[in-house]
């Protein structure tokens, strides 16, 4: 475990401004009543923020705030290594990962740098007094080693090269964007790669693809709840080649869509679509029972604005627009939309606006 | 390789946009409230039937566990508690989903609180990830302003609240009760088990502690089905897995496969090869740093699963691929790793307080060599005695990394104390 000491020297009080002030009580009404101490991580945080590092009035502060002993405080202070118990560099405290995958692909150069150009040792400030740095315990970036953190932005990929730039750029008020230093795009391999090409994925597609929730059939027989970790059982699979079981499932889905293939509604049904609404003003589609928020923006996409429009199709055009619903499918017709809006087309509302409820109905 | 019509995760590299709208194109959020509306046991029956093992490395079956939550509520409010506390080196795939598919995770999170009665989810983000953090609770409130969370959630009459809670920086607190203990503003050390947290979790409430793959994964489960998912890998192995690969390959990224993907063909397709090719590879460590280290010749031709690691005397942890060419002194990367578990230990229970640190410097005299050869076994006892006597498994995790050095890289050791013998004479005993 790592040991930790508040800095001898202690200012004389602590404050919070009053926007951190507000963002504590914010964090506070998360919990539960009488669970505010559950704050106490977040509070100790945002007084970090705004001094640079944690000292005992801010502690006393945050106890007394949170109405917790100021030794279950100090506790958390000592405890988490991300609370600084000592004044860090003003302009900069960079934090570099030191750990295994970061030493494999040149931690090693990023700290030598630290020492030459920033401090002797980590904790210590610069002789300015503007830097400061320390090796820190694995901060997540693995696949983007080696890396540093520089407040709440992370620089990856480094290099000797773009490391002292970073400092350059630091000491300059100027750093470089954060993220890989290189070519890179965040985590992806550096060559674009293999995953994640394909453009159906997209283009919204997929909406209302994969409903197989709505199988009957769905569910192979549960794990019996004995059996415990060892084997959560799943689709037996006929024989020990893997393959035709992994197949299993997916012609039932190409059947249903085939099915809907055969009574797909031509493009010849599409009723008359419009780019945006007439004078910037589409009716409220929601007063249709059935319609809420999403449909209505799908409907606006497919361009569709007004009642009168919808009033003025025949069953084929509804059947169309039905299919071009996505998940949504099934309601056009269900929730009979022509007669509907037909009755709000006529300037009809319902008694509590929105409510449509207790026979206020346009159906 | 998976298809990507088969990928979960379509926007883990952030290429696309993270928010609300991409997330809906994407698919996500789709028939939310009809899945809802299917009840609670099928949700957790279709889970179990998927075989989704928890993706936080302990590979724990998630539906099983969701099933220990008591039916019904005693009075005692249920939490969901998701672990994205992660700070395991060789670990970063949470990251990416926090940052670049948000959505997947809150969308998880309100079926999986649906599924276990529980009204409320607290996420808790490790305290370095800040933009992560920002990101996620920005898309929080989005969905909270889409009517997707909060009171009657997605129309389905569920109210969900989803809450984003940190830390600040303790790998433990990525132990579920440690989690919970620094939930509830303590310090992260962990709590003796049972009662366990289904029973009694946060703030002595019944609660579950799920990895955030193993929620974000649940939305397409439920919309695809078990079977669509089981497909995927062999028994026991199921799924689709995020793996990530550091170290010594040509192009380090993340990635999600098929389980039981060849180690082979997962650093050949997407890690661009090992740097200097197959034969410059020395050892790997499969899945983040608590997993014993193997050599090249036993990982080559291995299944990258959970029985497939543990076919090889290592373990799947969470994916996290570390790979070493050559160039690599091995006794300094574990000596290094033992330095990570001896700075982390949060100091409760004596074994794993005095001796991770204990071995730390055992390990740093073996690396220069000032060792003598019978302290080789001394260091594998002793990490026998750390190992399966603390409260939690960070001294297993500690231990683990040392002897499998010893047991598969015992020359290398060997080699460095007679080096060092030569140059200097015998070692200072």
């Amino acid at each position: 475990m790592s040991v930790r000491r508040l800095h001898p020297e202690q200012p004389e009080s602590f404050a919070f401004t009053e926007e951190n002030a507000a963002y504590v009580q914010k964090v506070i009404a998360r919990y539960p009543e009488g669970r505010q101490a559950s704050a106490v991580i977040p509070a100790l945080m945002v007084a970090q923020s705004q001094e640079g590092w944690i000292s005992l009035p801010a502690i006393e502060v945050v106890a007394k705030l949170l109405d917790m002993p100021d030794i279950r405080v100090l506790e958390v202070a000592t405890f988490y290594t991300q609370f600084q118990l000592s004044p860090v560099g003003r302009k900069a405290h960079i934090q570099v990962c030191g750990t295994t995958p970061c030493r494999l692909r040149g931690a090693d150069d990023i700290i030598a740098i630290c020492k030459n150009r920033l401090a002797a040792h980590p904790f210590e400030l610069s002789t300015d007094g503007e830097f400061s740095w320390e090796e820190v315990e694995c901060a997540g970036a693995c696949v983007n080693a080696p890396m540093v953190t520089v407040g709440k932005d992370t620089y990856e990929d480094l290099t000797v090269e773009t490391f002292n730039a970073l400092i350059d750029g630091l000491v300059a008020g100027n750093p470089p964007t954060p993220g890989p230093q290189t070519e890179r795009f965040f985590s992806a391999p550096q060559s674009g790669g293999a995953a994640l090409t394909e453009s159906a994925l997209y283009d919204g597609s997929v909406i209302g693809k994969y409903r197989a929730f709505d199988r009957e059939e769905l569910t192979p027989p549960p794990a019996p709840a004995a059996a415990a970790p060892a084997s959560p059982a799943v689709v037996p699979a006929p024989a020990a080649d893997a393959k035709p079981a992994a197949e299993k499932p997916i012609p039932k889905v190409v059947e249903a869509q085939g099915q809907a293939d055969s009574d797909k509604v031509p493009d010849q049904h599409k009723p008359a679509l419009i780019e945006a609404a007439r004078d910037g003003k589409p009716d409220d589609l929601k007063l249709i029972v059935g319609v809420g928020s999403k449909l209505e923006e799908l409907l606006h996409k497919l361009g569709v604005y007004h009642f009168d429009q919808i009033a003025g199709w025949n069953e084929m055009n509804l059947k169309w627009v039905d299919q071009h619903l996505g998940s949504f499918r099934g309601r056009a017709l269900r929730d009979k939309w022509i007669e509907q809006s037909g009755k709000l087309a006529s300037g009809w509302r319902p008694p509590i606006h929105g409510g449509g409820q207790g026979g206020g109905n346009p159906v | 390789m998976l298809q990507d019509k088969d990928r979960i995760f379509t926007n883990i590299y952030g290429r696309h946009d993270w928010g609300l709208e991409g997330a809906l194109k994407r698919g996500q959020w789709d028939g939310t409230k009809d899945i809802l509306a299917k009840g609670r046991d099928f949700i957790v029956k279709e889970i179990q039937a998927s075989g989704l093992r928890g993706r936080g490395g302990a590979g724990f079956p998630t539906g099983l566990k969701w099933s220990f939550m008591p039916k019904q509520s005693d009075g005692r409010p249920h939490y969901l508690v998701v672990n994205a506390d992660e700070s395991e080196p060789g670990t970063c795939k949470d990251r990416d989903i926090l940052r670049h598919d948000p959505h997947t995770l809150i969308e998880g999170c309100l079926l999986a609180g649906f599924a276990m009665g529980a009204h409320a989810a607290y996420i808790y983000v490790r305290g370095e990830f800040v933009r992560e953090r920002e990101r996620l609770q920005a898309a929080v409130d989005q969905a909270y302003d889409a009517g997707l969370l909060g009171p009657n959630a997605c129309g389905s009459g569920w109210d969900m609240d989803v809450f984003v809670h940190h830390g600040a920086g303790a790998y433990i607190c990525g132990e579920e009760t440690a989690l919970l203990e620094s939930l509830e503003g303590k310090k992260g050390q962990p709590r003796m088990k049972p009662p366990f947290p289904a029973n009694v979790g946060l703030y002595g409430c019944p609660t579950t502690v799920n990895n955030v793959e193993s929620i974000a994964v649940t939305p397409t489960i439920m919309r695809r089905g078990a079977a669509w998912f089981s497909s995927f890998g062999r028994d026991n192995n199921k799924g689709t897995k995020l793996f990530m690969i550091s170290g010594h390959v040509n192009t380090p990224c993340v990635v999600e496969e098929e389980l039981g993907i060849p180690f082979r063909d997962l650093i050949e397709k997407h890690a661009g090869g090992v740097r200097g090719g197959w034969d410059n590879l020395l050892a790997v460590i499969p899945g983040g740093a608590s997993c014993p280290i193997v050599r090249a010749d036993q990982i080559m031709d291995a299944q990258m699963d959970f029985d497939g690691m543990r076919a090889i005397g290592s373990s799947f942890g969470t994916g996290g691929v570390i790979v070493m060419d050559k160039s690599t002194d091995v006794i300094a990367a574990i000596a290094r790793i033992s330095y990570f578990f001896r700075h982390e230990s949060c100091g409760q229970c004596t074994p794993c307080r005095e001796g991770t640190g204990w071995m730390w410097r055992v390990m740093e005299r073996m690396r220069q060599g000032n060792a003598l050869r019978e302290e080789i076994d001394m260091l594998f006892q002793v990490s026998k005695q750390i190992e399966g006597h603390t409260i939690c498994a960070l001294g297993d995790a500690a231990a683990w990394p040392v002897q499998a050095l010893i047991r598969n890289f015992r020359p290398v050791i060997e080699a460095r104390i007679d080096d060092y013998v030569s140059q200097h004479g015998m070692a200072a005993e």
